[in-house]
């Protein structure tokens, strides 16, 4: 089996030829082949397509050309990420058949190096939801307990390499949904700066939020995604000029004399204690590594869910009003007689219920006479919560906390939106500020669900959060344990 | 909190066809979530400035270059709707 080899040992196994990476494709189209039917982490597996691409890798590798720790490597891409000629859904009904003609400018870049492509993974419709439970093809279970949730809105991508069927994935966070899945998954998930990663050719949810990032077995695999997806790009401009470091290659450094910020509000009311404990208990361990721990107060923290789901929702509606089923996407069933039919009829029948809430709160706080009571008051209130931070930033270099109030859930726990959208407490500030935000497997419940730290820096701070994560790796074992399947 | 008509309302700005048993389930969900949220407005905001951009970029400008990118068969081959004279044909606007 070679699927249960991080992203670094794969590319060491391809390097010293010990396997191809057809051979290495083959493996991990066979798990996913055996897993799959209970996970429901691929939306689409495109076989044909993985193996046309792994030759083309040995072709490149042969030539000794292996430049790249990504090439040749199988992975599984969030289905909202264009992938030219293969099915781009965005786990919608209004989606279903899409075969995007152009590729995101991040598959442009894994392109570049011969990454592999072996499939599209599921994700809450849209990315809005934090357990994928809202996708039009069904859940993602959770690999360390299948009557739980693997959490989202990239569940897919964070239970497929967790369950070793992608050897890293990517994802998108806008509020946690790189975060919360690898919390709930056990891997290590990464939510970059806001503008780091081009967002090119990705389906936008709320634009001023979104960001694309990478999920890993390890902290170092995390660093070579990142570096090989990070950068300035002419077609989204929103992302940054800021040169894109060596990541991998700058980890390892003492972390004795960092200062971590313990945000207490993270550790307020409705904490689950093991989670806490778990969590206490990494902080012991960075203390034990030379770290000065400090306790600080980010006093706007309970805004931000209310922040969220005014701004997300707002910004949202004005996005998805593209989706008419008109220029690309499903035409309805029903027959219409007018234009006007059409897009009520295509709309209807084409978004799931989450969505449909999301539209109509967007439009409300949008419309007239309620802009200033909902969505200027959300972005006064968005200052606020990034002043926090930048006033804890001043004494401390980075902040821990839980990622999530509670472990995993189960599949169908949740049946109000509201209780859903309080999952996001510790992982929606982050976005706000558009800071950085890395979740890491730190410990296991007594029943064996997994729990992830939250280590939160400033912006472009991906290499101190990265360092930082390594230094724990190092000391513990817990990225190691994999869920028996 | 919402009433039905306003949820109907809201569903025709938006071009969101929806049953009477969704306007129903909607009103309900949807003065849940703006319940919760109006808590914003025990914030004192008086002197605080919106945030609509969190890295402070403005007015990013680059040369207005032509590139490369899908043909119009590509970009016509999305729909599935009929095409015609490079156009794709939709239901009539004006009801006679």
């Amino acid at each position: 089996m070679l699927s249960n080899l991080t992203l670094a040992e794969a590319h060491q196994g391809l390097k010293e030829k010990k396997f191809s990476s057809v051979e290495l494709t083959t493996d991990l189209l066979g798990r996913i082949e055996k897993l799959n039917p209970a996970l429901n982490a691929y939306i689409t597996v495109s076989k044909d397509e993985a193996l046309k691409m792994a030759k083309a890798a040995d072709e490149v590798i042969t030539k000794g050309n292996l430049v790249s720790p990504l090439t040749g490597i199988p992975i599984g891409v969030k289905d909202l990420i264009n992938t030219k000629g293969v099915r781009t859904t965005c786990a919608s009904g209004i989606l279903k058949d899409f075969i995007p003609p152009y590729d995101a400018t991040v598959i442009e870049k894994l392109k570049a190096l011969n990454y592999v492509l072996v499939g599209k993974t599921n994700l809450d419709e849209f990315a809005c939801g934090g357990s994928t439970e809202h996708s039009y093809f069904g859940p993602t279970k959770n690999p360390w307990d299948l009557e739980r949730v693997a959490g989202g809105s990239s569940g897919g991508s964070a239970a497929a390499v967790a369950a070793d069927m992608s050897f890293y994935s990517l994802g998108t966070d806008t509020g946690g949904s790189i975060r919360e899945p690898a919390s709930f998954c056990s891997a290590v998930g990464l939510k970059v700066t806001y503008g780091r990663v081009s967002r090119s050719g990705v389906t936008a949810l709320a634009s001023s939020w979104d960001t694309i990032g990478p999920f890993a077995k390890t902290v170092q695999d995390a660093a070579l995604v990142l570096k090989a997806i990070a950068g300035k790009d002419p077609k989204d401009a929103t992302t940054l000029q800021a040169e894109v470091p060596d990541y991998a290659a700058n980890l390892g450094k003492s972390i004795k004399g960092l200062k971590i910020g313990v945000p207490k509000e993270y550790f307020g009311e409705g904490i689950d204690p093991e989670v806490e404990k778990l969590v206490r208990a990494a902080l012991k361990e960075y203390e034990k590594m030379g770290a000065i721990l400090k306790e600080v107060s980010l006093p706007y923290t309970s805004y931000a869910i209310a922040v969220y789901y005014v701004a997300m929702p707002a910004e949202l509606s004005a996005n998805l009003a593209r989706f008419d089923g008109i220029r690309f996407g499903s035409k309805p069933k029903e027959d219409v007689k007018s234009l006007v039919d059409y897009y009520y009829q295509a709309r209807k029948e084409g978004f799931g219920d989450e969505i449909k809430r999301r539209i109509m709160i967007g439009t409300y706080v949008l419309s007239a006479g309620y802009y200033d009571a909902y969505y200027l008051k959300a972005q006064k209130v968005r200052t606020l919560i990034i002043q926090d931070f930048e006033n804890a930033f001043k004494d401390v270099d980075v902040l821990m906390s839980p990622v999530v109030p509670f472990p995993a859930f189960k599949v169908g726990e949740k049946q109000d939106p509201l209780s859903m959208y309080l999952a996001d407490a510790l992982t929606i500030p982050v976005d706000a500020a558009g800071i950085a935000g890395l979740s890491l497997p730190c410990g296991f419940t007594a029943s064996g669900l997994p729990v992830g730290l939250q280590i939160i820096g400033p912006q472009l701070s991906e290499g101190l959060l990265l360092n930082t994560g390594a230094a724990y790796e190092q000391a513990t074992d817990w990225h190691k344990q994999k869920p028996k399947l | 909190m919402l009433s039905q008509d306003q949820v109907r309302h809201i569903a025709k700005l938006a071009r969101l066809g929806v049953t009477d048993a969704e306007v129903e389930k909607f009103a309900h969900q949807l003065s849940d979530i703006l319940g919760y949220v109006e808590k914003l407005e025990k914030v004192d905001t008086s002197k605080v400035q919106p945030t609509s951009q969190v890295t402070g970029l403005k007015n990013v400008m680059r040369e207005d270059v032509v590139q490369k990118s899908c043909t119009k068969e590509e970009m016509l081959g999305c729909t599935e709707l009929p095409v015609e004279a490079e156009q794709i044909k939709v239901k009539p606007v004006m009801n006679n």
